[in-house]
């Protein structure tokens, strides 16, 4: 039987206040390892306006939140990770003296990584990264990884009384709790220590997510790669029938056909949407350990030899510019009638 | 690693610059494109014979040697630092054939078995050694392990530290005792700056990493290794590997190939196909 705990949630939010997607999936796997205890969302304010608004607190309500913790970082800026982390340390250190504190929560962005690392030194915690699974085992927190590029699974126990988890994307469906709270909001304000402040933003320009679904979490992904010669119009097309978002492979985004951010690979974004289409993809290793933990995966390319077709649920050797415009009017047409 | 000055590393116009001194932390790992395995414990199988320096080091390798080269001055150095067992020592060599002055390889059966906070640990223990001799500027990583992913290694390493870290530079400079990187996030691009001494993790869009030719390839096997053991370091062995571990892997298998896959050729009607998959699969 495990003892309720408190469970720490960082709540991922545009600069417009609104939630990012994984908040809701963060909160739900929050609820499971902190056993009846409290989950407490941590909003860390990048300017003195941006606080969660009702309908944020309305939605972390439905979802099981006790409270949110509105942080505001003096002396160094907020958006730095040693800043996110002496915040998530402090609360532990204040939380865990009332209730003990099981697990700090995070998405698995490269930020939140970087996050997790300084927090799991700060607070002599056990971290894992990238978890596709998250359970309470006799009171112990374990979670499940994919590995070498998505060919292995392991399942990881965290030894020390802290966890500190960065989890993926779509790994658990966000579902409401049985019982929804009315979140308080508590001010803190964190005087950013020596280390927060050996670290200077010089500036950050957020990138225009044209009106797309985030790649990272989306729950579809349709992926252009060199068979596109450069024209995504059918990928995109296709990617906004279906409500998803477009990535690329290595050799795209070294064309430069389509911004870098959205490559998908080892060394780029790493996906495991429920659906991933690949258009053009050849199926490289590299490429391949950025998508193989996907949920159902479909790929389009005129050589039969590709590699992708060895690991498609459905492979169909064809032209893209003819199969994706297809399925695309295929799906307008069945939607509107 | 903490220095009393602040150290002169680029550009400056005339006077006498302080020698820089860079430390790059490599990684022997299995070859990606071959066969993978783990263990029964969840280590990865390094016994492969097919192992090779993490590609993603040699962009780390190469950062650190041309921020030398453009300083053209007497007396830099970089340091190759490795930890793992007996063949990790290759990791080193391939930086020592790139042009590294120095390598260092921590060896110790106790080591077997750590997380990525306790081999940030070790290395950080490495890097301190170091700093006693002379001096250490930056502390140079490679984007991510392209066998274990965790990518955390270079931020523990600046926390262990207490210097900035820096990571996933695809843009580095410095210049003056400052160390500026720019670097692409999920959702912005950003610009960091830090006072050296730091850590910084460079990424593949960096650098075009050298081949070493024949002469620097034979030069490097014969280069002496410095071999340092957990004692040298002053770690405990009953603290570090295995048993200092913070995480463990109670399972790991390969994941089973999926099932019922179908393979189609387009005979006018496979973008219908798919879209009738779709549907059949409830993903629409």
């Amino acid at each position: 039987m495990s003892t309720p705990a408190t469970v720490l949630v960082l709540v991922d939010h545009t600069p417009a206040g609104a939630l990012r997607a994984p908040a809701e999936e963060l909160c739900t796997a929050a609820r499971a390892v902190a056993a009846a205890g409290s989950v407490e969302g941590v909003w860390v304010a990048t300017d003195p306006d941006d606080r969660p608004g009702d309908a944020v607190l309305a939605a972390l309500g439905a979802l099981g939140v006790a409270r949110v913790h509105r942080v505001t970082a003096v002396g160094a800026d907020p958006r730095t990770s040693a800043v996110v982390a002496q915040a998530l340390a402090e609360l532990h250190a204040e939380l865990h003296a009332e209730r003990p504190a099981r697990a700090v929560l995070l998405a698995s962005s490269f930020e939140n990584k970087e996050a997790a690392a300084r927090l799991a030194v700060r607070t002599g915690a056990g971290v894992v990264t990238d978890a596709d699974d998250l359970a309470l085992e006799d009171g112990t927190v374990v979670t499940g990884k994919t590995v070498l590029a998505g060919t292995w699974t392991t399942r990881c126990a965290v030894r020390t009384p802290l966890a500190v988890v960065t989890l993926k994307a779509n790994a658990v469906p966000a579902a409401p709790a049985d019982v929804a709270t009315e979140p308080e909001v508590l001010e803190r304000a964190v005087e950013a220590d020596a280390t927060a402040r050996a670290v200077t933003l010089v500036d950050r320009v957020e990138r225009d997510t044209s009106g797309r679904p985030d790649l990272a979490s989306a729950h579809v992904v349709v992926v252009g790669g060199r068979g596109t010669e450069g024209d995504f119009s059918a990928v995109e097309e296709l990617a906004d029938v279906l409500g998803g978002a477009v990535g690329a492979t290595r050799v795209a985004t070294d064309e430069g056909w389509i911004g870098h951010d959205a490559q998908i690979g080892q060394t780029g974004v790493t996906i495991s949407p429920r659906l991933y289409i690949g258009a053009g993809v050849s199926g490289a290793v590299h490429h391949r350990g950025g998508m193989q933990a996907s949920g159902t995966v479909i790929a389009v390319n005129n050589d039969p030899d590709a590699p992708i077709f060895e690991i498609a649920d459905l492979g169909i050797v064809g032209d893209l510019f003819t199969v994706l415009p297809q399925a695309a009017a295929e799906l307008r047409a069945r939607r509107e009638g | 690693m903490s220095r009393a000055r602040t150290p002169p590393v680029a550009g400056g116009a005339g006077g006498s610059l302080a020698p820089v001194r860079i430390v790059v932390c490599v990684k022997h790992v299995p070859d990606i494109q071959g066969e993978r395995s783990l263990g029964e414990d969840g280590r990865v199988v390094r016994d492969g014979g097919d192992g090779t320096l993490n590609e993603l080091d040699e962009n780390a390798v190469e950062a650190a040697l041309a921020l030398v080269e453009a300083r053209a001055q007497e007396g830099d150095e970089v340091v190759a630092l490795t930890v793992g067992p007996d063949d990790a020592v290759e990791a080193v060599r391939r930086a020592l054939q790139m042009g590294a002055h120095r390598a260092v390889h921590v060896l110790d059966d106790a080591v077997a078995g750590a997380d990525a906070v306790g081999t940030a640990q070790v290395l950080a223990a490495a890097v301190r050694r170091l700093g006693e001799e002379a001096p250490v500027d930056l502390v140079v990583t490679g984007m991510a392990g392209l066998d274990g992913l965790t990518s955390l290694l270079p931020t523990l390493l600046g926390e262990l530290l207490g210097v900035a870290a820096l990571p996933l530079a695809s843009h580095l400079e410095v210049e003056g005792g400052t160390v500026t990187v720019r670097r692409d996030l999920d959702h912005a691009t950003e610009t960091l700056r830090a006072a050296l001494p730091a850590v910084v993790s460079v990424t593949d869009a960096a650098n075009d990493p050298r081949y070493p030719g024949f002469k620097q390839i034979m030069a490097a096997r014969k280069a002496p290794v410095t071999v340092l053991s957990l004692d040298d370091l002053g770690l405990d062995p009953a603290l570090t590997g295995a048993a200092g571990a913070r995480t463990q892997v109670l399972l790991a298998r390969p994941r089973p190939p999926r099932q019922d896959r179908v393979l189609v050729q387009d005979t006018g009607d496979g973008g219908a196909r798919l879209a009738a998959f779709l549907v059949e699969r409830g993903l629409v």
